[in-house]
């Protein structure tokens, strides 16, 4: 196994992009990537694309050579793939693109994720969205993405005394780290009232405790650690690449209030790269809910079961806190195009790992680590990033 | 959901079958082919469970998909069966009455309806297991 570093990023805006496509999307992503990498387009062996339901959201299938094509490499007749595991499908293109490059397959590869939403109406997109979950024992008795979310909190609340405040201050914190981030979706601050005031979805989850519905595209260019160098100055090298199952209802969880499949992808991770949570200077974590933000904090051992609330609430999350969670504004409000979410994270570790973040910098940063969830928690990817090899 | 794929898990929603695996004893709902803790599927069998349990957690949803938005809000739940699976389902009482530990029991009732086609999904939902006169 070789060791893999990113040397180049793209992403676009993130929002309701009604005048861009989503081959246009990926390109946009893919191209700048590829020029922020300082390679030509002939040297690139394989491509992976992120996305969850193109058949729903556009129609389309066969997303690999979609791409492939309009990228302008089926000429070159690249390996082109597309990898889905619903809103860790980005994340999951990613690690498919660092094992291919890992295993000496493949040493110079595109991987991005795109999702392009705002096609269809808000209800097609919820329901397209519910397949996600278990069709036949969860969404056919109405379960919601909200709902689902809402559970989990109501358990957290009544165990561990998590309070809807607590669960708001995930939302002003994430809008404000957007506040701070050109491509976010919003780029807003908002107060924990306007949370607590704004129009209930799933009890006790109001529409601020959710993710946007969001178009955009991210991908990364990624190469042998060894010949990184030639390309880059700064190349960002993936310390660890995990990824781990759950059940896909929420229902036969062992614990309602765990993504065990959370808690498996990290201690993986952490074991690959040699590290503990302690040793991670901020992260990106998949905050679809703002409840999904507290239970990230815990399963990925940052704070202990239960704490996730009251961590969030005293700041120690905030940019200059001292686990600084979500920096780029979190799927909440840099927006959640689902298949492009996991590869953005990625694109925010390195920007920030650069020094090139902006006003979200991070001072002193060195190793980022990014999580990625499919479902309820079906899927877990989780990713570690360092600035030293 | 197509018309053949509801149809082939009728008898499970309706009467509240599941599996059980008779070489450790789990039970299953909704049913599984292969016992997940065995791993093994030929010593699956069919089992009925009675329809009482307790809500181990619930959320009122107040905006749903298509097929559910003429029923909204209503009271979605993750019942734990007495028998040991838990299950996702609908719970049929007040929003002031559902808690964490109602004890409830399964009654037949209409799921919801797809736009489209005009299917009607009939099912388990649940009430609490004590009506008010029966206190
Ligand atoms: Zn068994």
């Amino acid at each position: 196994m070789r060791d893999v570093a990113i040397i180049g990023v793209g992403c676009t805006e993130f929002g309701e992009l009604w005048e861009k496509s989503f081959r246009e999307l990926f390109v946009e992503a893919g191209v700048s990537a590829i020029q922020d990498a300082n390679i030509q387009g002939g040297k690139i062996d394989a491509l992976f694309v992120g996305n969850m339901s193109g058949g729903r959201f556009i129609e389309q299938e066969h997303l690999g050579a979609l791409i492939a094509d309009y990228s302008g490499l089926a000429s070159l007749h690249i390996a082109s793939t597309r990898v889905e595991a619903a809103c860790a499908s980005g994340g999951l293109a990613l690690r498919q693109g660092i094992i291919a490059v890992a295993s000496g397959y493949h040493d110079i590869v595109i991987a991005g994720g795109a999702e392009k939403m705002t096609d269809v109406d808000v209800e097609t997109t919820t329901h397209a969205l519910t397949a996600a979950a278990d069709r036949e024992w969860e969404g056919v008795m109405g379960a919601t993405f909200p709902g689902l979310y809402a559970m989990i909190a109501r358990l957290h609340m009544h165990r561990y005394g998590t309070t809807q405040e607590q669960l708001a201050s995930v939302a002003v914190k994430n809008h404000h780290n957007g506040s701070m981030n050109p491509k976010a979706q919003f780029q807003n601050e908002i107060s924990i009232d306007a949370v607590l005031n704004s129009i209930m979805v799933a009890d006790p989850l109001h529409v601020f405790d959710c993710s946007p519905i969001t178009d955009g595209a991210a991908a990364v260019v990624l190469a042998p650690a060894d010949v990184a160098k030639k390309y880059t100055d700064t190349p960002i090298y993936v310390k660890a690449s995990a990824q781990a199952s759950g059940t896909l209802s929420l229902h036969d969880r062992p614990d309602i209030t765990t993504l065990d499949a959370t808690v498996a992808a990290g201690n993986r991770a952490y074991r690959m790269a040699g590290l503990s949570p302690k040793d991670i200077d901020f992260a990106e974590v998949h905050d679809c809910f703002t409840i999904a933000e507290i239970c990230a904090l815990e399963d990925l051992g940052f704070v202990k079961k239960g704490e996730g609330g009251k961590a969030t609430e005293s700041g120690m999350t905030a940019i200059g806190g001292e686990i600084p969670i979500n920096p780029s504004g979190g799927l909440k409000a840099c927006g959640h195009p689902v298949g492009a979410t996991g590869v953005k994270q990625a694109v925010e570790i390195v920007l920030q790992l650069r020094g090139e973040a902006g006003k979200r910098e991070i001072a002193g940063a060195e190793i980022g680590l990014t999580h990625n969830v499919g479902g309820s928690g079906g899927t877990a990817v989780v990713h570690i990033f360092g600035r030293e090899r | 959901m197509s018309v053949p794929r509801f149809w082939r898990r009728l008898k499970n929603v309706y009467n509240l079958i599941g599996t059980q695996c008779e070489n450790c004893g789990m039970y299953y709902y909704p049913p599984r082919s292969l016992c997940p803790k065995c791993r093994r599927s030929s010593l699956i069998i069919p089992f009925k469970f009675k329809g009482e349990g307790e809500v181990l957690t619930y959320t009122i949803v107040h905006s749903a998909t298509k097929d559910f938005e003429k029923h909204v809000p209503y009271i979605l739940a993750i019942i734990k069966l007495n028998e040991g699976p838990n299950l996702t389902s609908q719970v049929i009482c007040s929003p002031e009455e559902i808690h964490i530990g109602m004890k409830v029991k399964s009654v037949f009732r209409k799921l919801g309806e797809e736009s489209e086609k005009g299917m009607i999904y009939y099912g388990t939902k649940f009430v609490p297991l004590l009506n008010h006169s029966g206190k």
